[in-house]
């Protein structure tokens, strides 16, 4: 017989509550028990960052936490970054420079970006900064360029946005 | 692919999960299931219970008294290298935990996770190893201290018995004047070590190597101590000579190989970065504020 167990936990600023299996990891549980299927899936073993969420305000690899262990704790998916059909300054840095395609591995980018801003509270990073930190977020696509781009922008927005050429 | 059904459990004291342990048969522990998750997901682990260890605010910790860090088993690798107290006191360790994995695996992965775990390519092995840490396991019958040379039987395998949980680990004090490096080699940053060393060299007041620790990684089942070469070293002024003979000391260890990476591969790979990593050694002696 299944074991369910009851968690409350507060996502995107919401209370939630479930009744779920062990088993089940914060990925599924997002995905599929609160519908919130922007947090996407990818490898299932904690090696391409695509489920990448933050708890607490720390990013971890959802698929390597249980649902269970989210008890009491607040969770962010990338659904909590924009405000209504207002992006979210990494989101519009993304897109102005091209730093998706596919859009797979872009709401665990997003989250990593939005843990990296948080960390560097103001302070300038290197490039080498930049790269090691998304270097957990696999991208098939792009090549990184453009989302290197895009953390240099959101840390220090240009005055006047301006047209680049690459 | 989705981990197969288990019982959990969530202990909020280290008491009740050493009875819990005890109690259930076939039971894993839980610490920050960086290695354990994904082994339940690929099916490779099917406990019948989990232990989680997240409840036991105990067990998470770094203390420092004079120069010897205590750390907690549950204390996460992001905790380890944000730490004022681990960077002063346990530089290597420093050094090493930014190799571990990435940051999204740091802030739930933990220093006593990646011990008991002892995955070959695993960073913070090999630093235990070249420390010399004890670590602090409890059972039924109540605590007792592990040399790390007694911790690490094999491949994936500590001599933890099965009813004992990893609680806490002690690096004892480095003395003063002792140069530290950790290099790996891997294609990617981030990735388990192909190849990793870790060095410490301690100087006496004439400039002579007093105590040397070389420790590999990658090459072996587990962690090994180059006991040949650190012998080679002590009494000596830190000189090229020196060092070239340690490296091919050390690459003439056999290691294990696999298809992508052989034997004689790790060889090679090990004798460079033991004569690179006790160059830097020697040469972060030089101005550091533990010369």
């Amino acid at each position: 017989m299944v074991e369910l167990h009851r968690i409350t936990m507060n996502v995107n600023g919401h209370e939630v509550q479930a009744e779920i299996e062990a088993r089940i990891n914060l990925a599924d549980f997002l995905r599929k028990d609160l519908r919130l299927t922007g947090t996407h899936v990818g490898c299932e073993h904690g090696v391409c960052g695509a489920c990448t969420v933050l708890v607490d305000g720390a990013s971890v690899r959802s698929c390597l936490m249980l649902a269970v262990q989210a008890q009491g704790r607040f969770v962010e998916t990338i659904e909590s970054l924009a405000d209504g059909p207002d992006l979210h300054p990494i989101q519009v840095a993304l897109a102005r420079h091209h730093g998706l395609q596919c859009g797979y591995c872009t709401p665990g980018v997003a989250m990593t970006i939005k843990e990296l801003v948080a960390d560097a509270a103001g302070r300038a990073l290197t490039e080498g900064e930049i790269r090691a930190a998304l270097s957990g977020n696999l991208c098939r696509c792009t090549g990184y360029q453009g989302m290197v781009a895009a953390v240099k922008d959101v840390l220090d927005p240009p005055v006047e946005p301006q047209r680049r050429s690459r | 692919m989705k981990a197969p059904d288990f019982r959990y459990h969530r202990p909020s004291t280290l008491e009740e999960a050493v009875a819990l342990l005890g109690a259930c048969e076939d039971a894993r522990v839980l610490a920050g299931g960086q290695s354990l998750m994904p082994m339940l997901n690929l099916r490779v682990a099917s406990p019948g219970h989990l232990i989680d260890l997240g409840g036991i605010a105990s067990l998470a910790g770094i203390d420092e008294h004079e120069g010897e860090l205590l750390i907690g088993a549950m204390t996460t690798q992001r905790a380890l290298e944000l730490s004022p107290c681990v960077a002063k006191a346990m530089p290597l360790l420093a050094e090493a935990v930014a190799h571990v994995g990435h940051q999204q695996t740091r802030n739930r992965g933990t220093i006593g996770g990646s011990l008991c775990h002892l995955d070959p390519g695993a960073e913070l092995p090999v630093v235990a190893a070249a420390l010399d840490a004890i670590l602090i396991a409890t059972g039924p019958g109540g605590s007792r201290e592990i040399r790390f040379a007694d911790f690490a039987m094999g491949y994936l395998t500590s001599s933890l018995a099965p009813d004992e949980i990893l609680t806490s680990v002690r690096f004892p004090r480095t003395p003063v004047r002792t140069g530290v490096a950790f290099l790996e080699f891997n294609r990617r940053p981030a990735d388990f070590a192909i190849v990793s060393v870790a060095v410490t060299l301690s100087f006496g007041p004439d400039g002579r190597i007093t105590r040397a620790a070389i420790a590999l990684g990658g090459s072996y089942a587990m962690p090994v101590r180059l006991s040949e070469a650190e012998a080679a070293l002590v009494g000596y002024a830190p000189d090229e000579s020196r060092f070239t003979e340690a490296a091919s000391m050390a690459s003439a260890v056999p290691c294990d190989g696999d298809d992508l990476y052989p034997g004689d591969y790790r060889q090679e790979l090990a004798g460079t970065l033991v004569a690179r990593a006790l160059r830097r050694a020697a040469a972060s002696i030089g101005s550091a504020s533990h010369g």
